[in-house]
């Protein structure tokens, strides 16, 4: 095992997977020289060439179109879109044309492409450049989506989205990007669509991601004190996510709380609330509640009040506890 | 003025019959109510695919518009598996799932038509970034309307091709109306072509003759074939009808859409074959009664094509 930097995982990922596969070109804004906005591809312009490593003009409609047409013929790009904040000016690249043209043209066409982009509040970035939108991809059929948390879950998933055959957005997280933790020396991947308990625990299912897995860890440090044990879920892929891990726990617990960065209407909690009570409502002691941001923009000086972290996760903990059955 | 032989005359100007003569029957079924959802039919514009195409080799690449069924055809598509598509058959293309407006055949490098003005034009040059990159030698053809380059799509993908010097040639059919509404209102300028000049590229303008559209088009594929870079290639046609079939275009003039089907580029191109003895008039009409039993045979197959199956209906969402 090393220890690295989630940014430095994000990195070696896309070495190694360019280094594996010719097919494989990185296309974004600064991702050349500069070796990205927050530094993913450093080095890699200078092992690569100016052709695998496309430092491209501020364009990002452009650029998400060039990726699909690149990927429909053969290539198997990774776009960076330096903000998720950003997505929105390629929304017509990403959902009326990557997302359908397997599907629309009738199979004729794979489309693999990996989106990378940063998401997340904490570095009092301003409602522009703050937002996590994966709810908004995760509607789509066509995309996967997955949220890695951890260097060692970023570097296996990104190495799995570049290899799958399907467009896969890789949400990462700015706020997480100097994390430092442990990654194996030898190659590994980590399946798309499987979820990761981070904590066992048998009083209430916390269903977490990114960096909201990181302050249901604290949360569970906290509550153990008081004696509550709550086993703490990485969802790490949100479209496919992994039901059955997700199940299974609450058959266990019968309680569930869950908790994501993102405002929570109509996030994708709401989708996970719905999805079990529809499914195994029977297993449910009490209400499930959802930990998100409130439905506002992110402002720039009342960061911290707006996004939701341990203590949050704490009190959402003891309120499903308190309305047990 | 590069002129092609009688031989590739007869069989272009074939082609250019056969796309009007699928239009119209296109409009006769689409308004008995045969064919759902919308047609955008090409009739009045025909010389530009037939011109473009005929320069390209089969695995060269096309991205068409919704009013896309001249680039499909002239790319050489199976007229009975296109009709089978726009009916919405099973063994269309795409199985019964694009229709008219999302038609595309991989095997003959038809990239697809794009139900969003615009859409297509960074898929292209992302097709020709790959030929490039793979040095396959391969062309991309990006065909577009005069109101998609007021997209920032067409202006990203412009760029981009120029910095990279992509094998790509855009073709901007402007046949003076964006939908419903006419260029002067949304353009502040006469000449697509003109914006060539902001990404230091080649911009060529023609009019509706399939001749001068045949020489622009050679060259500009030439020079994207031997890493020339791109050109803009502006074609100044007519659009005879509606935006789609059924618009009454209560927004134009008669004399409006006089002016447009007196400069018919295939009556032009047919007085110029009979003149020169490429064609007589009894050949010309041999001509045309193969095509329209042709495309007789081909509604015959659509209509007795089955639909595609309920239990197909999540099938290729993923790989």
């Amino acid at each position: 095992m090393k220890e690295i930097r989630y940014i430095w995982a994000i990195n070696e990922a896309m070495k190694e997977e360019m280094e594996r596969d010719e097919s494989v070109v990185l296309i974004g804004e600064d991702v050349g020289i500069p070796g990205g906005s927050f530094g993913a591809s450093r080095g890699l312009y200078d092992r690569f060439g100016s052709d695998r490593v496309f430092d491209t003009p501020i364009s990002e409609a452009g650029i998400m179109g060039l990726a699909a047409g690149a990927a429909a013929c053969g290539l198997r790009p990774i776009v960076e879109i330096m903000f998720m904040d950003f997505m929105t000016v390629c929304m017509d690249g990403i959902v009326n044309q990557i997302a359908k043209m397997r599907y629309m043209f009738g199979s004729q066409y794979t489309v693999p492409i990996v989106i990378r982009t940063p998401a997340g509040g904490g570095l009092n970035a301003g409602p522009q450049h703050s937002q996590c939108l994966e709810a908004w991809f995760a509607h789509i059929p066509g995309l996967k989506v997955v949220m890695p948390g951890t260097p060692y879950d970023v570097k296996g998933l990104l190495k799995s989205a570049i290899r799958d055959d399907n467009p896969v957005i890789v949400v990462e997280n700015k706020a997480l990007h100097a994390l430092k933790g442990p990654i194996p020396e030898e190659e590994y991947l980590i399946p798309i669509g499987k979820a990761d308990v981070k904590k066992e625990g048998t009083d209430v299912t916390v269903v977490a991601t990114s960096k909201m897995v990181h302050e249901s860890l604290k949360a569970a440090d906290e509550l153990a004190q008081e004696g509550i044990n709550i086993e703490v879920i990485d969802l790490l892929s949100i479209s496919p996510w992994d039901k059955k891990t997700v199940f299974e726990s609450v058959a266990k617990t019968h309680h569930l709380v869950i908790a994501h960065e993102a405002i929570k209407n109509f996030g994708i909690g709401a989708e996970i609330s719905a999805a079990v009570t529809e499914e195994i409502m029977d297993e449910l002691d009490a209400p499930i509640i959802r930990v998100g941001a409130p439905f506002t923009p992110i402002p720039f000086s009342l960061e911290k009040a707006y996004l939701p972290n341990a203590k949050d996760v704490s009190a959402a903990v003891k309120k499903t506890l308190e309305r047990s059955l | 003025m590069i002129t092609p032989n009688s031989k590739k005359l007869v069989e272009y100007y074939e082609k250019m019959l056969r796309i009007r003569r699928v239009e119209e029957k296109l409009m006769e079924l689409f308004s008995n109510g045969e064919i759902p959802g919308f047609i955008h039919v090409c009739i009045g514009q025909e010389a530009t695919p037939v011109a473009v195409c005929s320069h390209l080799k089969e695995s060269d690449y096309i991205s068409s518009t919704h009013r896309g069924h001249g680039h499909a055809l002239a790319k050489g598509v199976d007229l009975k598996f296109f009709m089978a598509e726009v009916f919405g058959r099973k063994n269309g293309f795409c199985r019964g799932r694009s229709g008219s407006m999302h038609l595309a055949c991989r095997e003959l490098g038809v990239l697809g038509a794009n139900g969003i003005v615009g859409g297509g034009i960074p898929i292209a040059t992302g097709v020709a970034f790959a030929s490039k990159y793979k040095k396959t030698g391969q062309v991309t053809v990006c065909f577009f309307g005069e109101g998609a380059s007021d997209q920032g799509t067409f202006h990203e993908s412009l760029n981009i091709a120029s910095l990279k010097r992509l094998p790509i040639v855009y073709v901007c059919e402007n046949n003076g109306w964006a939908e419903f509404t006419p260029q002067n209102i949304h353009m502040p300028i006469k000449s697509v072509a003109d914006r060539a000049a902001a990404y230091n590229m080649l911009g060529v303008m023609v009019s509706n003759d399939f001749f001068k559209i045949y020489e622009a088009a050679g060259n500009a594929i030439k020079r994207a074939r031997s890493g020339n870079g791109p050109t803009l290639l502006e074609v100044k046609c007519h659009r005879w009808h509606g935006h789609f079939v059924g618009d009454a275009q209560k927004y134009r003039t008669k004399e409006d859409i006089g002016a447009a089907k007196k400069d018919d580029c295939i009556r032009k191109f047919e007085n110029r074959l009979l003149k020169d003895n490429v064609l007589t008039k009894k050949e010309i009409k041999e001509i045309e009664q193969r095509i329209l039993n042709e495309i007789e045979e081909a509604v015959e197959f659509a209509r007795k094509s089955p639909f595609p199956d309920k239990s197909e209906l999540m099938e290729g969402v993923y790989v």
